[in-house]
């Protein structure tokens, strides 16, 4: 892994809501198949760095950034963005399901990227609950609406929902800040088995959560990256004073 | 001592109550007085026949056939215009003074008098486009009218669906047409029809605006082509009402029933297709 291609590249990143300058100067290397721990205290530009590595950010009218982001190499704004979003995937903070059947919640994306037959389908749907960890506690009500899931299972549908486009990368937004210590593991596992075929990049505001499940972890703070290394190395002997403050808990 | 709880009950029984007698006894009332003074005037023959006898006597089968083509003809141009305005305002329009000078029209255009559309209608479509007093021209201006609230409601309904819905769709790579096809319009529809059933009730009983651009005032063979004139309801209401000395007053009052018999059942279907989207998709 230590000599991989990055997948995901960011030079001089910064990005700004309206003049607001809310990330400064970020370069960062994403490598594959790893999963990328962000932590940091709120408003720090967790979630706005996501969201710049497939333009989500860009639906908000206020939003600009400078700097290059690369993609396998590409650079980003040379992709078009359903090309990118099918390729990087999001999961966001609260599940968010859509008011249709679980079926049909999965079927979309393979829909819109013009999978027509039914069978194809279904095929999809199955491998992707199963890869979710999904499938055996739904696949005898496939036609319930999603949202009368319990919100562990509404989250590992969107995760299945995101692997149904086959995406190269899947971008977690606090996965599991609504969700109970046993969802969360369910969700966690989930992750760690993905870690095969997928590069993943998991924002948490819970710690101990990127201590467990990440193998590199970044620390951000004001829209700056503090410190980046490998997990272990970040939470045992961090380079930065407040890197070690925040996760000793003496912040603020 | 009264509970907190029955003091409240009893304040949404008063309150009910209150508006059931502000706005359900006079709406009942009104029919009802309708009824009274025009019900044995609703013959089948009133329904299925032309008028005959200076409009004394016969029915009033070319106005009601008139009103209907004319929602018809409303619908037909007043929808996809005002729905896909909307969906350019809210979906894919950037917030710039272009948009801004848009909202702002609509808004406008919602205030003016129906009678200034009648105006506009004869100049533009009657005199300019050389479609003359024609359902043509009727429903178009009658469209014209009704567009600002058809693009006003669909605005509110395209707006009332959660964000979360898009991003969703466009984190799966949907295109943009893509996700307002299939994860807006479908849970906007219940709010699009609301609103443009209103507008097409108006339409139905305007005056002003067929006035010049389409109603006849006798005319007893049904329309041919959207070249013709027709007679339509509240037009042949006014002027049974003022312009024909010695009517039957239970004419007017017929007349009247069946005009509202009409924005009812369009109130009644959309109720029906508003339940029957509401069944499909829930949130
Ligand atoms: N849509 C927006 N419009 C304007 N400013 C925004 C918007 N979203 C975020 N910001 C600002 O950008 C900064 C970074 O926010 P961001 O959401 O990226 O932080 P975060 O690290 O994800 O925080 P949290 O842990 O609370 O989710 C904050 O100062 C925030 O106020
Ligand atoms: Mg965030």
């Amino acid at each position: 892994m230590v000599n991989a291609e990055p997948i995901l590249k960011t030079e001089n990143l910064q990005c700004f809501y309206g003049s607001q300058r809310v990330i400064h100067d970020l370069n960062i290397e994403v490598l594959p198949n790893e999963i990328l721990g962000v932590i940091g205290p709120a408003n720090s530009g967790k979630t706005t760095f996501l969201r710049a590595l497939n333009r989500l950010n860009a639906l908000n009218p206020s939003y600009r950034q400078s700097g290059t982001i690369t993609f396998e190499g590409q650079d980003l704004r040379k992709i078009p963005d359903n090309l990118l979003r099918k390729k990087i995937g999001s999961i966001f903070a609260l599940p968010q399901v859509l008011p249709i059947s679980i079926y049909q919640n999965i079927a979309y994306g393979p829909k819109v990227h013009g999978v027509a037959s039914k069978s194809k389908v279904d095929q999809i749907v199955e491998e992707s609950l199963q890869k979710a960890y999904l499938w055996d506690e739904v696949k005898d009500r496939l036609d319930l609406q999603a949202n009368r899931l319990s919100g562990g299972q509404q989250q590992r549908l969107c995760i299945a929902r995101t692997l149904a486009v086959e995406p190269e990368v899947i971008l977690y937004d606090e996965p599991c800040s609504g969700l109970d210590p046993i969802s969360t593991a369910k969700v966690e596992d989930a992750m760690q088995k993905l870690k095969e075929h997928y590069t993943q990049i998991l924002v948490t505001n819970n710690t101990k959560q990127a201590a467990r499940v990440s193998d590199r972890t970044a620390f951000f703070l004001m829209g700056e990256l503090v410190e980046m290394t490998d997990t272990n190395t970040l939470f045992t002997s961090p380079r930065d004073s407040r890197t070690n403050d925040y996760i000793t808990g003496r912040f603020g | 001592m009264m509970t907190a709880k029955t003091t409240q009950k009893i304040a949404f029984v008063l309150l009910g109550l209150g508006t059931l007698l502000l706005v359900v006894v006079p709406i009942l009332l009104t029919i009802l007085y309708i009824l009274v003074n025009g019900g044995s005037a609703m013959t089948w023959e009133f329904l299925s026949q032309p008028p005959r006898n200076g409009m004394k006597e016969g029915g009033i089968l070319p106005a009601i056939v008139g009103t209907v083509v004319l929602i018809l003809g409303t619908m037909l141009f007043a929808l996809p215009l005002g729905i896909l305005s909307a969906v350019y305002l809210v979906e894919y329009a950037k917030d710039n003074f272009f948009t801004r000078l848009i909202k702002l029209s609509v808004v406008n255009l919602s205030g003016i008098p129906s009678i200034v559309y009648g105006l506009f209608g004869l100049t533009l479509f009657v005199g300019f486009c050389r479609f003359g007093t024609s359902i043509l021209s009727g429903a178009l201006t009658l469209a014209i009218m009704s567009l600002p609230v058809v693009i006003t409601a669909t605005k509110e309904a395209l707006e009332s669906v959660p964000q979360a819905f898009r991003e969703v769709s466009f984190s799966l790579g949907a295109t943009r047409w893509q996700t307002v096809r299939y994860c807006v319009l479908p849970y906007a529809i219940p709010g699009i029809l609301t609103g443009t059933v209103l507008s097409l009730s108006r339409a139905a009983g305007e005056t002003a605006p067929i006035l010049f651009t389409v109603a006849a005032f006798y005319l007893p063979r049904l329309p041919h082509s959207v070249y013709d004139q027709v007679m339509a309801l509240p037009y042949h209401l006014y002027v049974i009402s003022t312009q024909v000395p010695n009517m039957p007053l239970k004419l007017s009052f017929a007349t009247g029933f069946v005009l509202i018999a009409i924005v009812f059942l369009m109130n009644i279907a959309s109720v029906f297709l508003r339940a029957h989207y509401r069944k499909k998709k829930t949130w």
